[in-house]
C-alpha cells in the first residue's frame, strides 16, 4: 500500500511576520520558510506506519513554485521514497483548487491513505483535507491524535482532538485522515538520509498534465495587522478605578 | 605557612560541624550561612566562643590569620576576642587557603548614609528589605552569599555619580551589579558592600539603522537589546546562555564572549565607545560612535574587562551586524577528539566566511542534559558517540548556504570526521539544538555540586586536561568537557553529589598548574572575580600584574570598588 503525504511550504514557525506596506498579504521575500509544522507532523506518521510494515511506500507532494523543491528535499531527508511537485503559480492556490489537484495525484498514484496536516500555519484554513475527502468520496479522520491500521480489515481506527475531548472513529481504507499536533514528535532528517535523499527522484507535473483548473472565486481584499495592544496604566487609588471602569470602559 | 592552613581547616572544620546547625549561644551572632551544597561560609558574630577552646587548645599564635577589625585587644593566645566585631571569612571550597578579611579601613552604613541616598534616589530605589537584598547577595550559583544591608538602583549616570562620590568620600565599599549572572563570584558582595544594581537603567539612546550602532544605557537586557534589533535587521555581535537576565553593562565589563565570538569578535572589537563613572563620582565620557579614532590612548578597553573594580559603565556605544536571513545549524557526532580538530579545521577552510559558532560536548556533558532538562531529546538515534559538535552558519543566500553546509558534512562523513549528525529545518529545531548546548550549565547545577573552570588552551591539549583529571578523580566525580572550541576555549566542569574539600585539593591548583605549564588561560571568559582573585599570577606576568595593580590604584585610591576580587587582595590594599 502506498502513502501520499501533502506537504506545504510556509513561513516558519518561529519567524515574526510582517505584512507587506501595500496590505496585500504577508511579507515573504527575504523571510525563513520551511515546511508546515503539521505537515512534519503528517510525515513523521506516513513514516512510522511503513516502518511499521503497513505500506510499503510513502510519496511526498507539495504544489506551487520552484522553491517548493526544498521542502520536498527535506521531506526525502526525513525518509520519503519519492517526491511530486506540481508546478503551480503561487497565488491562487486555495484550499478548493489545492484539493482538485490532490484529487487529480491520487488518481494517478492510487494511495490507500492520503495523509496531511489538519492545516497550514499561513492561512490557517483547516479545509483541504476535508474538502478532498469530499471530492474522492473518501472517508476522513481530521485532527488526529492517535492512528492505528488494521491491516486485514483495512481500516484505521483514529483518535481525534475535539472540542469536548477525544472522539475514536473507525475508517475504512482508502481514507484521508489530518494530524494534529499531539500525534507524533517529527524525527530530524539525519546525515545519511540526506546523502540518500540526493538520489531519490522527484517527478514534475504541470497543472495541464493533470487536467486541474485552478480558477479561484477567492479574492484577498485587504490584510493588515490586528490592532497593537494598548499599553495599561496604573491608577493611583480605588476611586480612580470606578471611575475609568464606570466612565471610560462602561463595564459597570 | 602550611601549618597555620591546617589549622584554620580545622578550626572551619569544627565550626562548621558545631556552630551552625546548633547556633545556641545567644551571644554568637551567627550569621553562618552553609548548606552543604554551598562552599561558602561565613562567621561572622560578636564572640566566637565555639572556637575558644578550639584556639585556646592549639596554643598557636594565630594573630596573623584572624584578628578583629576594629579591635582594641590584640590577639593572645588564649584570650582571644574580647567582645569585639570579629568577622573571619573563610571561602572555604574555592581555596582552602584563601582567608578574605573584611578591609578595616571601610565604614559601615549608618542612618545618615541612608538618608542621603534617599535623598538621591528617592524612598523606592534604596532598598533594604531582607528578601530583594537575599537575592542580590547571592551569585547565580549560589556559590558565594555576601551580606550587604543596602542596594541602590540609579536610574541615571548623574545619580551613580553622586552615589559613587558620596561612597567614595565616606570610604563606603561597593559592588556593581547587572544581571547577577556572573561565575566567579564577581557580581555580589564579599561583606557589607553596597550593592549598586543597573537594572533601572535600561533605555536604548539611539540607533543607527545605516551603520548599525546601537547606543544603550547599562542595564538593559541583552535579550532585550537582541529583540529590539531584530525588527530592524541587526543582531547583537554577542550571544550567551544568560542572555535573558544578563545586562551589556555586566557584558562589557566582563569582556563577556559566548556563542559568536568565532564569527564577530570580542567586545574589544565590537564595542564603539563607553560612558564610565569613576570611584569618585567623575563621569568619563568616551561615548564615541565611531569606527576609527586614533586620538590619544583609547581609554575604554581599560573598563572592558575590567568586572567594575576600574569604574561602573553607564553607557555603552556598540557595533552591531546586519542580521543575515540565512542561518544553518547541524548536530554532528565524532568518535575521538582528534576528528573534532580535523573538523574545526575543515569548517574554517570550507564553511570560511559564513561559520558562525563552532562548540563542542563530550558525551558526559550530553548525558547530563538528557537527564536533567525538560523537553529535551537526543537528535541522533542513540549510540555510542563520544564527542558532539554544533556546527551553525550564518550567510546571506539560503539556498547556496545550505548546499555548500550539506557539501561539507557529507564530505566530513565519507572522510570519517563525522559518525552520524542531523541538520535543522526549521528554526524551532535549531532552537532545540541550541537548547542542548545552552542547556549544559544548568543541567550540571541540577545534578549537584559543580566546579567550575573556564580555560583557554591551545585546541590539541584541550581534551587531554579532561582525560586527565578523570584518571586523577577517578569515580569520586563526573568530569565533564564542553565549550568553545572555535576559540580554543574549554569548560571544565566536575560535578558531584555535594562540595567535598578532599575532592578540590585533587583539583586545584592541578588545573591552574596544567594549564599554566601549556601557557594558557586560567579564566577565558568568565573573569577572575572572587573565585580566582589570587590566581592571575598563573596566566599574566609580575610585572604586568604590578601595573595592573598602579592602575587600579591610580583609578581608584581608596579601593572601593568591588574589593576583594580580580587582583590580589594583598597587593591592592
Amino acid at each position: 500500500m502506498k502513502i501520499m503525504v501533502a506537504i506545504k511550504r510556509v513561513v516558519d514557525y518561529a519567524v515574526k511576520i510582517r505584512v507587506k506596506a501595500d496590505k496585500t498579504g504577508v511579507e515573504t521575500n527575504n523571510v525563513k520558510m520551511s515546511m508546515n509544522p503539521f505537515c512534519e507532523i503528517a510525515l513523521e506518521e506516513a513514516l512510522r506506519i511503513r516502518e511499521a510494515g503497513f505500506a510499503s511506500e510513502v510519496v511526498a507532494v507539495s504544489m506551487g513554485p520552484a522553491q517548493c523543491v526544498d521542502t520536498l528535499r527535506t521531506g526525502l531527508a526525513m525518509g520519503a521514497d519519492r517526491a511530486i511537485h506540481v508546478d503551480a503559480p503561487a497565488a491562487g492556490l486555495y484550499p478548493l483548487s489545492v484539493a482538485k489537484i490532490l484529487r487529480a495525484l491520487v488518481d494517478v498514484e492510487k494511495p490507500g491513505i492520503l495523509i496531511l496536516g489538519k492545516q497550514a500555519i499561513d492561512d490557517d484554513c483547516n479545509q483541504t483535507g476535508q474538502m478532498v475527502a469530499g471530492l474522492l468520496n473518501w472517508p476522513q479522520a481530521t485532527f488526529a491524535s492517535k492512528v492505528v491500521l488494521d491491516k486485514e480489515k483495512q481500516l484505521a481506527t483514529v483518535d481525534r482532538e475535539v472540542d469536548g475531548g477525544l472522539e475514536t472513529l473507525c475508517v475504512d481504507l482508502p481514507a484521508v485522515i489530518t494530524t494534529d499536533l499531539r500525534l507524533n514528535q517529527p524525527r530530524y532528517a539525519t546525515l545519511p538520509n540526506i546523502m540518500k535523499a540526493k538520489s531519490k527522484p522527484i517527478k514534475k507535473f504541470k497543472l495541464e498534465d493533470l487536467k486541474v483548473d485552478i480558477k479561484s472565486d477567492l479574492e484577498i481584499v485587504e490584510v493588515t495587522e490586528p490592532p497593537k495592544r494598548k499599553a495599561g496604566i496604573i491608577v493611583s487609588s480605588v476611586d480612580e478605578l470606578i471611575d475609568k471602569l464606570k466612565n471610560e470602559a462602561h463595564v459597570i | 605557612m602550611e601549618k597555620w592552613r591546617a589549622i584554620t581547616y580545622t578550626l572551619l572544620q569544627h565550626s562548621l560541624k558545631t556552630n551552625f546547625h546548633h547556633p545556641i549561644n545567644p551571644n554568637f551572632r551567627s550569621l553562618t550561612r552553609s548548606s552543604s551544597t554551598s562552599g561558602h561560609t561565613y562567621a561572622f558574630g560578636r564572640t566566637c566562643e565555639r572556637l575558644k577552646p578550639m584556639l585556646a587548645h592549639e596554643k598557636w599564635n594565630i594573630q596573623p590569620c584572624v584578628h578583629p577589625c576594629m579591635s582594641h585587644h590584640p590577639l593572645v593566645s588564649t584570650k582571644i576576642f574580647s567582645g569585639n566585631m570579629c568577622r573571619i571569612q573563610c571561602i572555604y571550597f574555592a581555596s582552602l587557603t584563601t582567608k578574605i578579611q573584611r578591609n578595616p579601613l571601610f565604614s559601615t552604613i549608618n542612618s545618615d548614609d541612608i538618608s542621603h541616598f534617599k535623598k538621591i534616589l528617592g524612598e523606592k530605589n534604596v532598598i533594604q528589605e531582607e528578601e530583594k537584598l537575599d537575592t542580590a547577595n547571592t551569585d547565580w550559583m549560589r556559590k558565594y552569599k555576601g551580606s550587604s544591608k543596602l542596594m541602590l538602583q540609579p536610574r541615571s549616570t548623574e545619580e551613580v555619580s553622586q552615589i559613587l562620590k558620596y561612597c567614595n568620600s565616606r570610604c563606603l565599599a561597593v559592588v556593581p551589579q547587572g544581571g547577577n549572572t556572573g561565575l566567579v563570584g564577581g557580581s555580589v558582595p564579599v561583606f557589607d558592600e553596597v550593592i549598586i544594581n543597573t537594572g533601572s537603567m535600561n533605555s536604548i539612546i539611539s540607533f543607527d539603522k545605516v551603520s548599525g550602532i546601537l547606543v544603550c544605557e547599562a542595564g538593559c537586557i541583552l535579550e532585550n537589546l537582541i529583540s529590539f534589533l531584530d525588527s530592524r535587521g541587526f543582531i547583537m555581535p554577542l550571544d550567551l546562555g544568560a542572555k535573558g537576565s544578563c545586562q551589556i553593562g555586566g557584558n562589557v565589563s566582563t569582556n563577556a564572549g559566548g556563542l559568536r565570538l568565532v564569527r564577530y569578535g570580542s567586545l574589544h572589537g565590537t564595542v564603539l565607545g563607553l560612558e564610565a563613572v569613576l570611584a569618585n563620582g567623575t563621569v568619563l565620557d568616551m561615548l564615541g560612535t565611531l569606527r576609527k579614532d586614533n586620538t590619544g590612548y583609547d581609554l575604554k578597553h581599560l573598563f572592558i574587562g575590567s568586572e567594575g573594580s576600574l569604574g561602573i559603565i553607564s553607557k555603552v556605544s556598540i557595533l552591531t551586524p546586519p542580521k543575515l536571513s540565512s542561518v544553518n545549524l547541524a548536530f554532528l557526532a565524532c568518535k575521538d577528539y582528534f576528528s573534532c580538530q580535523k573538523l574545526l579545521l575543515e569548517a574554517k577552510r570550507r564553511l570560511g566566511e559564513i561559520l558562525s559558532a563552532f562548540e563542542f560536548l563530550d558525551s558526559h556533558a550530553l548525558d547530563l542534559v538528557l537527564k536533567h532538562l525538560d523537553g529535551v531529546r537526543n537528535p541522533l538515534p542513540p549510540s555510542m558517540h563520544n564527542f558532539y559538535v554544533l556546527i551553525e552558519t550564518t550567510g546571506s543566500d539560503e539556498s547556496s548556504d545550505k548546499q555548500k553546509l550539506e557539501a561539507f558534512l557529507i564530505h566530513s562523513m565519507e572522510g570519517g570526521l563525522i559518525s552520524d549528525g542531523a541538520i535543522a529545518q526549521d528554526i524551532s529545531q535549531a532552537s532545540s539544538f541550541w537548547h542542548i548546548r545552552e542547556g549544559v550549565p544548568e543541567a550540571l547545577m541540577k545534578a549537584g555540586a559543580v566546579y567550575k573552570y573556564d580555560l583557554s588552551l591551545p585546541v590539541e591539549k584541550m581534551y587531554d586536561l579532561v582525560e586527565e583529571m578523570r584518571i586523577r578523580l577517578g569515580s569520586a566525580a563526573d568530569v565533564v568537557g564542553y565549550g568553545h572550541l572555535g576559540d580554543s576555549n574549554l569548560h571544565l566542569n566536575i560535578s558531584t553529589p555535594q562540595y567535598d574539600d578532599a575532592i578540590l585539593a585533587q583539583i586545584e591548583p592541578f588545573v591552574y598548574e596544567w594549564t599554566s605549564k601549556h601557557h594558557g588561560s586560567i579564566s577565558a571568559e568568565h573573569g577572575l572575580g572572587l573565585m580566582k582573585a589570587d590566581k592571575i599570577h598563573y596566566s599574566k606576568s609580575p610585572e604586568a600584574v604590578q601595573l595592573m595593580t598602579s592602575i587600579k590604584k591610580l583609578l581608584d585610591p581608596n579601593g572601593i570598588l568591588n574589593p576583594y576580587k580580580v587582583l590580589p587582595p594583598s597587593l591592592v590594599s
